[in-house]
């Protein structure tokens, strides 16, 4: 029995599909992804994403704990700033990508994939054990919605008392929508300007009628979780589970950017990941693109040009916004190289894909 | 979720209008909200003779691919072009428009009617 979400009637009221994701009912979709996809990159799609976990670590040395634990340099981060960054195994591994905010001085959010809640928490509170922070899971006291798309400024400005167009990218500040304290940022995981509005379970419903009521007029759409896999595909971002998992290192991924060797002290990883800086990947997260309406899906083959298996999909998609079919997939890097011709076999039948930098699609800012 | 009296389904949720011994084939409204989007279709060509319970096509949405299965035997009269470039007819009209295709059938075979697909889907058979 998967839990509903907190908005679970409001969904149901606009007639959403739902899907259980990592034991949660999340709506998958509305009327149809592709009308949702659309609004997201032309208008504002609204998304309930209380699935993700929010856990908290705070304490005197709360900063150096998430130093040690993390890939990234997090007591760096001032205050109402966020980062992306990961939490690896000390072979390197990745256990999962995260998004931690800082608070304040002594206290991060750490929110973090929610199939991956568990392990987290659990790994977050082993690391912290030599310092002086304590880590609480507040998945629970949380719900999490989204806005996302060219509109979502104008939308968030219209509900709140915060100063939404001095917020940068990855800020975050407290706001109030509706009398509702909450946590307002600017983050998102679609390849569009956004927002992501962290509030009481109990204001969930209030916070979410009053964004729906104010994107109306500039066509605000209900998102589901359907879209929001091709929206993050299309930008380029890796999903836990299909391109991240515990046998890549942020590396294979094109991500070594937020492994931060030169911070100080010691942290998770850092000899197999300096080892695996060192001598480079073997093989590494390409972007594919192919012609026609079939798409090649996680799991299915890439073949080199002579038909040798020289990799696998992670994911895959007919892109709405491009309209042609786009993929992911680990492939060693002389074959990775742009313009490289390839090929997918997509159930038995071979189709033509060539390699492309990712990603897939960039907003026009 | 609409299930149309007039009309025979499958298990594999396809309905079937039949007129004499020719069937008009499509997905039904069920199978359509299940699978979203639609945006690729492959179906049997006219003059292949297709065999009950077959892999005869294949329908692809956004998320995933999914066999479609002949719903009875014989030969193949009449492939829904609009369909083919257009999928998201199935969507849309999947009783109407979204129609697949037409085949000559040799042999009724045994289909559920309106009452016992709605009873299937509802989880109650």
């Amino acid at each position: 029995m998967s839990t509903p979400s907190p908005l679970h009637d409001i969904h149901a009221g606009l007639g959403a599909m739902f899907t259980d994701f990592a034991g949660c009912s999340m709506p998958v979709r509305y009327g149809g992804e592709l009308a949702e996809h659309r609004a997201v990159r032309e208008a504002a799609g609204l998304f309930d994403l209380s699935h993700m976990a929010e856990i908290e670590v705070a304490g005197p040395e709360a900063g150096p704990a998430l130093d040690y634990a993390l890939v990234g340099h997090l007591s760096a981060v001032r205050v109402g700033r966020a980062r992306y960054t990961m939490l690896c195994h000390s072979t390197g591994g990745v256990l999962d990508d995260v998004v931690v905010y800082r608070l304040a001085e002594r206290r991060f959010m750490v929110v973090a994939n929610a199939a991956n809640a568990a392990v987290v928490a659990s790994e977050l509170r082993g690391r912290a054990d030599r310092f002086a922070a304590e880590v609480t899971d507040r998945s629970s006291e949380y719900a999490l919605i989204a806005v996302q798309g060219p509109r979502s400024a104008e939308i968030v400005a219209a509900v709140t008392d915060a100063d939404v167009s001095a917020l940068p990218y990855y800020g975050s500040t407290l706001a109030s929508v509706k009398g509702h304290e909450l946590l307002l940022a600017r983050t998102g995981y679609t390849g569009e300007d956004g927002f992501e509005l962290y509030c009481s379970v109990a204001a969930a419903e209030g916070v979410w009628q009053a964004l729906a009521e104010a994107g109306e007029p500039h066509g605000l759409l209900p998102a589901g979780l359907a879209c929001r896999d091709t929206l993050r595909l299309e930008a380029g971002m890796p999903l836990y589970g299909n391109e991240l998992h515990l046998s890549v290192t942020p590396f294979e991924a094109g991500l070594g950017r937020v492994v931060k060797f030169e911070k100080p002290g010691e942290f998770v990883g850092r000899t197999a990941l300096a080892a695996r800086r060192d001598a480079g990947p073997q093989r590494v997260l390409t972007g594919l693109s192919g012609t026609g309406r079939r798409a090649a899906r996680h799991g299915y083959a890439v073949l080199s040009p002579d038909g040798a298996r020289v990799g696998e999909v992670t994911s895959g998609a007919l892109s709405p916004t491009l309209a042609k079919p786009v993929a992911m997939a680990y492939l060693p890097p002389e074959l990775s190289e742009p313009g490289t011709r390839l090929a997918v076999d997509i159930r038995g039948r071979i189709e033509p894909v060539e390699a492309v930098a990712l990603p897939f699609y960039q907003r026009s800012t | 979720m609409s299930v149309l009296k007039n009309l025979s389904y499958t298990e594999d949720h396809e309905w079937l209008d039949l007129d004499g011994d020719v069937a008009t084939v499509g997905i039904t409204q069920h199978a359509a909200e299940a699978l979203g989007e639609v945006v690729f279709v492959q179906l049997p060509s006219v003059g292949e003779r297709v065999a009950q319970g077959d892999v005869c096509g294949e329908i692809e949405s956004t998320k995933s691919v999914s066999d479609l299965y002949a719903p009875a035997t014989g030969e193949v009269l009449e492939m829904n072009d609009s369909t083919v470039e257009t999928p998201e007819l199935i969507n849309s009209d999947p009783y109407g428009k979204g129609w697949l295709f037409r085949v000559h059938v040799e042999e009724v075979p045994d289909l559920l009617d309106a009452e016992a697909y709605a009873a299937l889907v509802e989880g109650r058979a």
